[in-house]
């Protein structure tokens, strides 16, 4: 039996949907438990065995909070603020495969999709911050701002390299073209680019050391202060889809995806892509516990002076290389 | 009319002018304690910076007053509460200037020992919580910080085996101290600060190697060697702007004397400077414990007898000022007598209330992150600052 293809797409999407909410309710779990382990601590333990149900635990907690909204808040935007935020952060799923054949829409303008709409969160952040009307919020909206401008530019740089060098925009085929040679192991152009794109996506996902939009030292929470509740949930929600979207297209994009030993069955190609998915959102966590928050113009100047023209001229050696050899492909 | 320039005012919403004010404590959570900053900003840059304090004032000098001089020394712990050993010091010492009493060999170098452990598990928790303000508690900073608190527990360790107590101590009196060295002491104390030595190569690689902290201390901050000496600051902030002042050499008192260790100076006043100068005052007070212990005299701990009432100490009518070099600075102690069993005034000067009043002649002009990273180089206690 085959389902018509309308049917199909919304349940495979209907099925994504909920491997990623469940995905992000247990990347929270693994956030606190290995920074636990950094720090010679335990950290979650006593909700289940080994702390296993900490994450549900939260979530119930978050939705029997009260929601407060403030006074003085602008409602419609405030309210508004974490669907628009939450949005952006899901859809981007929607042209990421698992593996071949297993996503939702694995378009011909996969990565353009991926990057047009992860940029879209943005708004939401700023309508959150705006809508607070709260000083340390504003102010972090402004920084939002300045940051995520700043930073999409070198992330889609640096994205467009395996682009270019597979000559595709599809996620499968760029997948498919580093069949023999990831694009993260591809000489010099690709090892650079790789670390381009990694530093590009703590930025663009605010993760330390470049957090100021959270920066609770001087701004208390940044744009979500004054979220509580649900509302938070949906914030911190979107923030971890996104962190794993932007995970999964670094897999995608520089680690060859679903390719590995005995991927031609579908289930072992998508534990592979998972497998390298986290590894990527293992390194993003390292990081953010055990770097130092950078400061505002810092950031500003790592992005316009080093990163974008680093990985223009990445873009354009890849262009060269590709040129040069005639052909695409790995 | 028209040759009249007519100011317009950009609404914001915010005050209905383009500056922001904003208010940065007495709940915060950066502020180091109770401390309210109002920060006038523009845009990321703070502009003025109005420095409110007193949310944590107890009435010290006049509780002063009203205790005995065996009752007080507990009470002087509460000023400085992150280094209750060098406030306590401070106290008898006043006690011991004015009262001429002296104090036996042994109980000077148990003294200094207890000083200088002090100052480690202050440092400790200064370096925490100082990486916390630049790293964020949900970043690298909050890994700093629990390494350090790890340590700072060790010491405090040796604390509770020493004194019954893990933060307030009331381990001095005048004419000596309460408590001897427990059995088996020496050998935990060595261990421990073994491994807090081995353990600070461990911060600072992790610190120094990272040049994202390079960029967030070096030149942030930079309290010049002339406002410096002109605020009065003291201690670490004094040493990281270029003045080799240190009152265990400059006026050593409870042996300081016979200990060898090096003052560390650096010139160029950032963060990073007060961060070096510190790091090195680690390993410089870890030298002087183990001198202490090595060295350490035999005899009795206390030139009095044993406490038996609360009146018992008198100090005959007169006054004078003792002072100690403590984790932050110069803590000194005011006193004047007038024979009976308390003290008829007693003045308190707390190193960081003096090392706070430097922050609104350098915050001007910086950002608003390093506002918090400032803060936490010049690491007040409020307990010391409001009294």
């Amino acid at each position: 039996m085959t389902l018509p293809p309308l049917a199909y797409h919304a349940l495979v999407g209907f099925v994504v949907l909920n491997v990623v909410i469940g995905m992000v309710t247990y990347v929270t779990l693994l956030e606190r438990k290995f920074p636990a382990r950094m720090q010679s601590r335990i950290g979650p333990y006593y909700v289940g065995p080994h702390g296993l149900l900490q994450p549900i635990a939260d979530a119930i907690k978050l939705m029997i909070k009260e929601d407060v909204v403030p006074t003085a808040a602008d409602r419609w935007v405030y309210n508004l603020a974490p669907i628009v935020f939450l949005v952006p952060c899901v859809l981007i799923f929607a042209t990421l495969p698992f593996a071949p054949g297993l996503g939702v829409a694995d378009l011909n303008i996969g990565v353009l999709f991926f990057l047009a709409v992860s940029s879209l969160e943005i708004v939401g952040l700023f309508m959150g911050g705006w809508g607070s009307n709260n000083k340390y919020a504003l102010l972090s909206a402004m920084r939002a701002v300045n940051q995520i401008i700043s930073y999409d530019l070198p992330f889609v740089f640096a994205a467009l390299v395996p682009v270019v060098l597979a000559g595709s925009l599809q996620m499968s085929v760029i997948v498919e073209a580093q069949r023999g040679l990831w694009f993260g192991a591809y000489p010099v152009i690709g090892w650079l680019s790789f670390i381009a794109f990694l530093v590009a996506t703590l930025a663009a996902e605010n993760r330390v050391p470049f957090d100021i939009l959270e920066a609770e030292s001087e701004l208390v929470a940044g744009f979500r202060v004054e979220y509580s509740g649900m509302k938070f949930a949906l914030i911190q929600l979107g923030e971890y889809a996104h962190m794993i979207g932007t995970s999964f297209l670094g897999a995608l994009l520089f680690l060859g995806g679903w390719l590995g030993p005995g991927s031609d069955y579908v289930l072992i190609g998508a534990f592979w892509f998972l497998l390298k998915a986290m590894l990527v959102f293992l390194v993003i966590t390292w990081v953010r516990w055990s770097f130092v928050r950078i400061r505002v113009d810092q950031i500003l100047a790592i992005s316009w002076k080093l990163l974008l023209p680093a990985s223009l001229v990445l873009l354009l050696a890849a262009a060269f290389w590709v040129a040069v050899r005639g052909g695409h492909g790995a | 009319m028209h040759d009249t320039v007519v100011h317009q005012t950009v609404e914001i919403g915010y005050g209905g002018s383009e500056r922001l004010t904003m208010n940065m404590g007495p709940q915060h959570p950066s502020a180091h304690g109770v401390f309210r900053a109002i920060l006038t900003l523009e845009g990321e840059t703070v502009v003025g910076v109005d420095a409110v304090i007193g949310y944590l004032h107890r009435c010290h000098e006049k509780l002063g007053e009203t205790l005995t001089y065996v009752q007080y020394p507990s009470i002087a712990s509460k000023t400085d509460y992150v280094a209750a050993m060098t406030a306590e010091l401070a106290y008898v010492s006043a006690v011991e200037l004015v009262g001429k009493i002296d104090v036996p060999k042994r109980a000077q170098w148990l003294r200094v020992l207890a000083a200088e452990l002090q100052r480690v598990a202050s440092h400790c928790l200064w370096l925490g919580t100082w990486c916390m303000d630049i790293g964020g508690a949900l970043g690298g900073g909050a890994t700093v910080f629990l390494y350090a608190i790890r340590e700072r527990e060790d010491i405090l360790d040796l604390f509770e085996s020493l004194t019954g107590a893990r933060l307030l101590y009331g381990f001095h009196q005048p004419g000596g101290t309460r408590y001897d060295l427990p059995a088996g002491w020496t050998e935990q104390c060595r261990k421990t600060l073994d491994r807090v030595e081995q353990r600070l190569g461990e911060y600072e690689a992790m610190l120094e190697d990272n040049a994202f902290f390079l960029v967030r201390t070096q030149g942030v901050g930079v309290i010049s060697r002339e406002l410096a000496q002109e605020i009065g600051v003291s201690g670490p902030l004094l040493r990281g702007s270029g003045v080799n002042h240190d009152l265990r050499t400059a006026a050593p008192y409870s042996s300081y004397e016979a200990f060898e260790f090096r003052v560390p100076v650096e010139t160029a006043g950032d963060c990073y400077a007060r961060y070096r100068v510190r790091m090195v005052e680690f390993r410089e007070s870890i030298k002087i414990a183990r001198q202490a212990l090595d060295g350490l005299p035999e005899g009795p701990i206390s030139s009095r007898p044993g406490v038996k009432s609360v009146g018992q100490v008198r100090v005959p009518k007169g006054e004078g000022y003792a002072r100690v070099e403590g984790a932050r600075g110069e803590v000194g102690c005011y006193l004047v007598a007038d024979g009976g069993a308390k003290p008829y005034r007693l003045k308190w000067r707390g190193a960081s209330f003096s090392n706070l009043s430097v922050l609104p002649h350098i915050l001007p002009g910086v950002k608003v992150a390093d506002v918090v990273a400032i803060m936490g180089s010049v690491d007040p206690v409020f307990g010391e600052v409001d009294r």
